[in-house]
């Protein structure tokens, strides 16, 4: 193909110092170790499984409001095609979307642009770990289509449904499923190591540890919280898979195995996890709104030794997801307080926002807005939790649609919010042209208003009592009778798909507009704005690499003439 | 109010290049090493509750083979002079490479032998009806076992690769201590599970 006309080499981005400027294209996409590439890989990459767990949704969403119907694009959705869309939209969203969108894309992009390093300090490591990435994403859509379709046994993969074909009937599917999700570990574990090293040794010159913006300490927090609670969850999967295809017993009842046992295995991990994709979140989500408010962060160490003290208590909730599992009620009870005591250091960044927004003179730009309506979704996500966390309530409420929704509460601001948050901000940084702010603000009201309309009636109808993973309510005659509820939120589902199509758009506008963006577009401190949009190879030109002088927040300082003060500036 | 907003902004020295705590490779290894000691308790515990479920307390169940632990006793032995002498390397190296290059090969060859050792032993419990489907206490033994070899294998693969780095005098500090600490991780955890799964 015309390879050497479609590849730009004005600016080379692979991480060759002698000035090779002739790489191929293939070179260029699938060898280049240069930070800022691998991000634009994991962002497009998350992008795209966005989609695809979106329509996903679609598809699932037609058939509990229509039961039965054709479903346009899809058509008749089987029992079984409905297991392996719900499984797979819960999969993909999490580890596909949420992970690589907001730790590894903006990790990659903004870490050694916000620290002042060159790059990564292990940037083939860095490349391997999209790799393998990218061959996980491709594993987990492949499932779908292998012999006997897509694994259908939900996101958290239960045994003994999981572990034996004869029970899910999708043996290939399970394997390759639990491959898939294996992998995409492996490869965040390479990422996050990078991370930490990259943070820890590779920091601007005069870059205390409480002149890092808060964005990298998130990202960072993150990573070590996800390092340290994966292993167990590693080591349960290679059980399962050992009991898929090797026919062990782990476990397996029948043969003097637990099945009980994956439950902590998973959720050891799986709860920590929530933190994992939350602390980047409200990091980006923290720098967007400083910037806007023009106000010094308040309190900004109490932030950061509230994001550790989240992640530690992290460890000692998981058991919140097995109330009903039947495990000792005096560890419920434990079980109960620490996961009721986590919600004071979430609370705690929520008021740190507030505080920073108290007084200060803020700007509604498209970022902006996303960041607050983070705030605000974020908040019923939480406050609705309590009723979870609590065994009391969650005995009846556990596995209904209180529950899904509640948890779409926390993750959609997280992911999508959060995601289009930091991508609005970030977009002149990484690809040198602005977005549309009017496009922009019609996007964010098409897709936060939606939002409320498909899980406000969740709510209700799980504590009507309707239960998770039920392929059609009429068969449920005390259910059929809210069918109302289930078609409002199909419908928003469908508008909020189509508002996406004007953030699509205005995207392609801004990519293929000549306009190029200011390097300092929002009047912002941290150093990523100190180099030029795109930022060139190597971050900075090699001589003008940034030296810190002062904190990242430092807006509206009495006695200057701007209300800003970037952290190379020398007084 | 307007003094308290200054005083936040204090005058700086003119920033100088940080020292590192740690080498990067060091530092990376640590945490891969913290990484794989979770994966390694999650099998732990996942063997110790399964073993206390275990029918009728009988441990190892029915018909299943004892382990052979006073061989394997031995084989630990081998292991962590491996590591000893490792460390010796790691004294000698700081003089001159040449000298290390000898305690090096010495601590390869019984990694190697430790790994020999397991496979002969593996081939007898098989013989003796203890597979991975026999029972969970077969399946949770070549599960421990095994994912410990592996991580041996490459640890030794990570050691050659150095020795042979080392005998050309082209290995540097930070790199020889990062192929230890990988190496001490195999070794050090060996006893802990030969205490759980042999023992206990």
């Amino acid at each position: 193909m015309a390879q050497a006309t479609t590849a730009p080499v004005q600016d080379t981005h692979g991480h060759d110092t002698h000035g090779h400027h002739d790489e191929g294209w293939f070179k260029k996409y699938f060898w280049s170790t240069d930070h800022k590439m691998i991000a634009k890989q994991y962002l497009w990459t998350s992008i795209f499984m966005a989609v695809v767990g979106g329509l996903m949704a679609y598809v699932f969403r037609m058939q509990l409001a229509f039961p039965g119907i054709e479903v346009p694009g899809f058509g008749l959705v089987s029992p079984g095609e409905y297991n392996a869309l719900i499984t797979n939209h819960g999969s993909i969203m999490i580890f596909w979307v949420a992970m690589p969108m907001l730790i590894a894309a903006w990790g990659n992009f903004l870490i050694p642009l916000m620290i002042g390093a060159d790059d990564m300090v292990f940037p083939r490591i860095n490349r391997l770990s999209f790799q393998i990435f990218l061959i996980s994403a491709i594993l987990i859509l492949a499932s779908l289509f292998v012999q006997g379709g897509g694994f259908g046994g939900a996101w958290t993969s239960y045994p003994p449904l999981s572990a034996n074909p004869e029970y899910n009937l999708t043996g290939l599917g399970a394997s390759i499923w639990l491959i898939a999700v294996a992998l995409e570990f492996v490869a965040f574990l390479l990422g996050g190591i990078n991370f930490i090293v990259t943070l820890m040794n590779s920091r601007a010159p005069g870059m205390k540890a409480y002149d890092i913006p808060v964005t990298v300490w998130m990202i960072v927090i993150a990573s070590i919280l996800f390092m340290l609670s994966v292993g167990p969850l590693i080591a349960g999967a290679i059980m399962l898979l050992f009991d898929q295809t090797l026919n062990t017993g782990f476990y397996d009842p029948a043969r003097g195995g637990d099945p009980i046992l994956w439950q902590h295995l998973f959720w050891f991990f799986g709860h920590p996890e929530v933190y994992v994709v939350l602390l980047p979140a409200i990091g980006f989500v923290i720098d967007i709104i400083a910037t806007f408010a023009r106000k010094k962060l308040f309190g900004y160490k109490i932030m950061v030794y509230t994001a550790v003290a989240t992640a530690v208590l992290s460890f000692f909730v998981w058991a919140h997801h097995q109330f009903i599992a039947g495990i000792d009620p005096r560890m419920a009870n434990v079980f109960t307080v620490t996961t009721l005591l986590i919600s004071v250091p979430i609370a705690e960044l929520l008021f740190v926002i507030i505080a920073t927004l108290y007084g200060g003179s803020i700007k509604f730009t498209t970022p902006m807005l996303w960041a607050l309506s983070f705030v605000a979704t974020f908040l019923i996500g939480g406050v609705t939790g309590i009723f979870l966390g609590a065994s009391g309530s969650d005995i009846y409420l556990h596995d209904t649609y209180f529950v899904l929704a509640h948890f779409h509460y926390t993750f959609f601001p997280i992911a999508i919010i959060g995601g289009f948050a930091a991508f609005t901000y970030w977009f002149p940084k990484m690809f040198g042209t602005m977005l549309d702010e009017t496009l922009g603000k019609i996007h964010f009201w098409g897709t936060v208003i939606p939002f409320q309309f498909i899980f406000i009636p969740l709510f209700a109808l799980g504590l009507g009592g309707q239960h998770r993973r039920i392929y059609n309510f009429q068969n449920f005659p005390e259910l059929a009778s809210m069918q109302p509820l289930r078609v409002t939120a199909t419908l928003a589902l469908i508008v909020m798909i189509l508002f996406q199509l004007v953030f699509f758009w205005n995207l392609f506008r801004s990519l293929r507009s000549k306009e190029k963006a200011p390097m300092n577009p929002w009047k912002a401190n941290t150093l990523e704005w100190t180099t030029p949009s795109p930022p060139p190879h190597g971050n900075w030109p090699p001589d003008q690499m940034p030296k810190v002088y002062r904190g990242p927040y430092e807006y509206s300082v009495p006695d200057r003439d701007t209300d800003y003060w970037p952290q190379n500036e020398p007084s | 109010m307007e003094h308290a907003l200054e005083s936040t902004v204090q005058e700086r020295p003119e920033p100088r290049e940080g020292e590192k705590l740690l080498p990067d490779g060091v530092l990376g290894m640590i945490l891969f090493i913290f990484t794989e000691a979770m994966l390694f308790a999650g099998f732990i515990s996942a063997f110790v509750i399964v073993k206390s479920q275990a029918a009728g307390q009988m441990w190892p169940p029915f018909g299943q083979p004892r382990l052979p632990v006073e061989e394997t006793a031995v084989n630990t032995a081998a292991l962590l002079v491996s590591g000893l002498v490792l460390g010796f390397a790691q004294f000698a190296f700081r003089r001159s490479a040449r000298q290390a290059v000898l305690p090096f090969a010495v601590s390869i060859f019984l990694g190697l032998f430790f790994v020999g050792f397991q496979g002969v032993e593996w081939a007898q419990l098989l013989g003796q009806g203890l597979t991975l489907q026999s029972s969970t206490y077969g399946a949770f033994f070549y599960l421990i076992v095994g994912a410990h070899a592996i991580h041996a294998v490459g640890a030794l693969a990570a050691l050659v690769w150095a020795w042979f780095r080392l005998r050309d005098d082209d290995l540097g500090q930070s790199a020889f201590t990062t192929v230890q600490l990988f190496w001490y991780f195999v070794v050090l955890l060996w006893p802990i599970l030969y205490w759980k799964v042999y023992l206990a």
